[in-house]
């Protein structure tokens, strides 16, 4: 059984899904519902649990079954982001904390040491903690001995929709790193998410690409399928390709 | 070195000719280019780039679309004092306008935030004249502390201060700062800034350098649209922004395009924009820095307002009032300007949500606790 474990938790879907950018608050259940997506973030920033009024507060359209994840947006540096994980357990989002530190406002990459130290102080209080990297190994690696939960590499700068840009350095996390790796941030069409797939990522994450289609909910279902097609194609083991076609002189016929 | 410095480079800069040699191949490169330097900015503000404002605005909408989704913020000001000692020309709270002057109680900041925050609102603005007899920072950081209880995103849009100063605001839990420098022309900022702490343009113009040391987490900037040549105006309202991004890279830069609305002041001398130039600074400001937040304001009706929407707008103000205690006192202290949008809070989310796009009365979690 193909089965994707976090913190002990079976985790049935390997797409994960945020929920920012969107149109409506409205549409999110819908989202759930066509990506079949179990894990789903939220900015705690975003979170108003005395919302004037009940349609502000978005954790009213995220089912009761959905693994819920607040993201720490916002925080420039590691004391807050513990700050906001805190606050994300009292609101009542549980202990799983996606650890985003960013205090670049130009090209929002994530800051990695800021990251690790948030990581090493959630997880000695028992949170289960998904860093948000840049995708390095040794710090995938010092991410693992804090006792990190999953590492989330990105593949492109958060909302450009491009792609695996760092293929690279993600392939080289995906063989090194022995805790599920979820590629995060770039992905920005069903293709890119079966590549990633396909080169073995354990699950993906997308928001903007969704968020931003002219159908949302539709798009969400393709993401699934893409995500699917991907491990399926990963698990099966395919032939590799072959950019020249096979010689018919061997330049080694000669050893018989 | 401050920006003070950048636009020391460009006071003899021949804009005339720079803009005359824009070609419309060159403003199609432009568009068509992935990050523009700042020339590239300065030739999207030229007489050429006007033809090209459809294939901007598809620009700017897409960046907009990706960086910040079908998303837009709303806020509303929250005027709590308006003795002034400035004599800015342009401004209903110039210190020689005889006006309904009011600074509000504690009790009353108190009763006007609950109000507010009743509303639904959770990020305000909060306003006063400089006047530091009538409205001290020891009172705007009593104020700050009891907004604090009440909303989630606390902004400043108050008299220049000190560094020391702003730490003690961010530290009672302010998290953004409005500046709009008025104009970046020193000589006509001494001309319409006739008297008072105002007068000094270099002060002024590195008050977002002392909040960013300070720790705000935003800050909004742009000139008073209406003083002084509008393409000099946005271009150098434009290279603060990039300046002050590369110097602080956690602050968030947002540009509004303030243009000089009926007050109680006597200026009469006026470099009026229209509606399509508001629309090309914007839309060159967001190629320009693409992750830049756009704040419209009530300054532009409504219709102005709603079109703009899909353009690249992250924010917009509801449920309005420049005056003092606008919300909850029977005699308010004298308005700053007459808005011209003048809807509810509902209104505008309707507005909103009818370009499909999403009111968002919450973004934003208080560092300080």
């Amino acid at each position: 059984m193909d089965e994707l474990v976090i913190a002990n938790k079976k985790i049935k879907s390997r797409f994960f899904i945020g929920t920012g950018k969107f149109s409506s608050n409205k549409i999110v259940p819908d989202i759930i519902k066509s990506s079949e997506a179990q894990v789903i973030t939220v900015a705690l920033r975003r979170i108003d649990i005395h919302a004037t009024e009940s349609k502000d507060n978005i954790l009213n359209y995220i089912n009761k079954d959905c693994i819920l994840v607040a993201n720490t947006s916002g925080a420039r540096n590691a004391e807050e982001a513990i700050r906001l994980a805190h606050l994300a357990k009292a609101t009542g989002c549980g202990n799983w904390v996606k650890i985003e530190v960013i205090s670049d406002s130009k090209y929002l990459l994530p800051d990695n040491y800021e990251t690790l130290k948030a990581t090493e102080t959630l997880v000695k209080e028992g949170f289960v903690v998904l860093p948000y990297i840049s995708p390095d190994l040794m710090d995938a690696k010092r991410l693992v001995g804090a006792g990190a939960s999953a590492v989330m590499p990105l593949g492109a700068p958060i909302g450009t929709n491009r792609g695996l840009k760092t293929k690279e350095l993600l392939k080289i996390i995906i063989d090194e790193i022995d805790i599920p790796v979820v590629v995060d941030a770039g992905i920005g069409k069903p293709s890119h998410a079966a590549e990633a797939m396909e080169m073995g990522a354990d699950a993906v994450l997308a928001n903007t690409a969704l968020a931003t289609a002219e159908n949302p909910v539709l798009i969400a279902e393709a993401f699934k399928l893409a995500v699917q097609a991907g491990r399926k194609a990963f698990l099966s083991k395919p032939g590799i390709g072959k950019e020249l076609a096979s010689a018919s002189s061997p330049l080694t016929g000669f050893l018989r | 070195m401050t920006f003070y410095d950048v636009v020391q480079i460009f006071k003899d800069f021949d804009y005339d000719s720079f803009f005359k040699g824009i070609t419309d191949m060159q403003i199609e490169k432009i568009i068509a280019k992935d990050k523009l330097d700042k020339f590239d900015f300065l030739a999207l503000l030229s007489p050429t780039a006007e033809k090209h404002i459809e294939e901007m605005a598809q620009k700017a909408h897409n960046i907009s679309l990706k960086y910040f989704g079908k998303n837009v913020l709303i806020y509303t000001p929250m005027y709590v004092a308006n003795y002034c000692e400035n004599k800015c020309v342009y401004c209903g709270y110039n210190c020689t306008n005889d006006i309904n002057r009011k600074v509000l109680s504690l009790d009353e900041v108190e009763k006007e935030a609950k109000a507010v925050h009743d509303m639904g609102f959770r990020h305000v603005i909060l306003l006063t004249g400089e006047s530091r007899k009538y409205s001290p920072v020891s009172y705007i950081k009593d104020c700050v502390k009891i907004l604090n209880k009440y909303f989630s995103s606390i902004c400043l849009e108050i008299y220049s201060l000190k560094k020391e100063e702003y730490e003690e605001l961010v530290k009672a839990g302010a998290d953004s700062l409005t500046m709009y420098q008025e104009t970046y022309n020193e000589e006509l900022y001494s001309k319409v800034h006739l008297g008072g702490p105002k007068k000094n343009y270099r002060y002024r113009l590195e008050t977002p350098e002392r909040a960013c040391e300070a720790g705000v987490y935003s800050v909004g900037l742009g000139p008073l649209y209406g003083l002084y040549d509008w393409r000099q105006e946005a271009f150098l309202g434009g290279l603060h922004g990039a300046y002050i991004q590369k110097k602080f890279s956690g602050v968030d830069v947002n540009f509004s395009v303030p243009r000089i609305r009926p007050h109680a002041g006597s200026f009469n001398d006026l470099h009026e924009i229209d509606e399509k130039t508001v629309v090309q600074i914007l839309l060159a400001l967001k190629l320009f820095i693409p992750r830049s937040g756009t704040n419209i304001t009530t300054r532009e009706c409504s219709e102005m307002r709603n079109n703009l929407i899909p353009l690249g707008v992250t924010k917009m103000s509801a449920g309005v009032s420049t005056e003092v205690g606008g919300h909850t006192q029977e005699n308010p202290g004298e308005k700053q300007f007459d808005t011209s949008d003048k809807r509810s809070l509902e209104e505008v989310r309707e507005a909103i949500t009818s370009k499909g796009y999403f009111p968002v009365m919450k973004d934003w979690e208080p560092m300080v606790s």
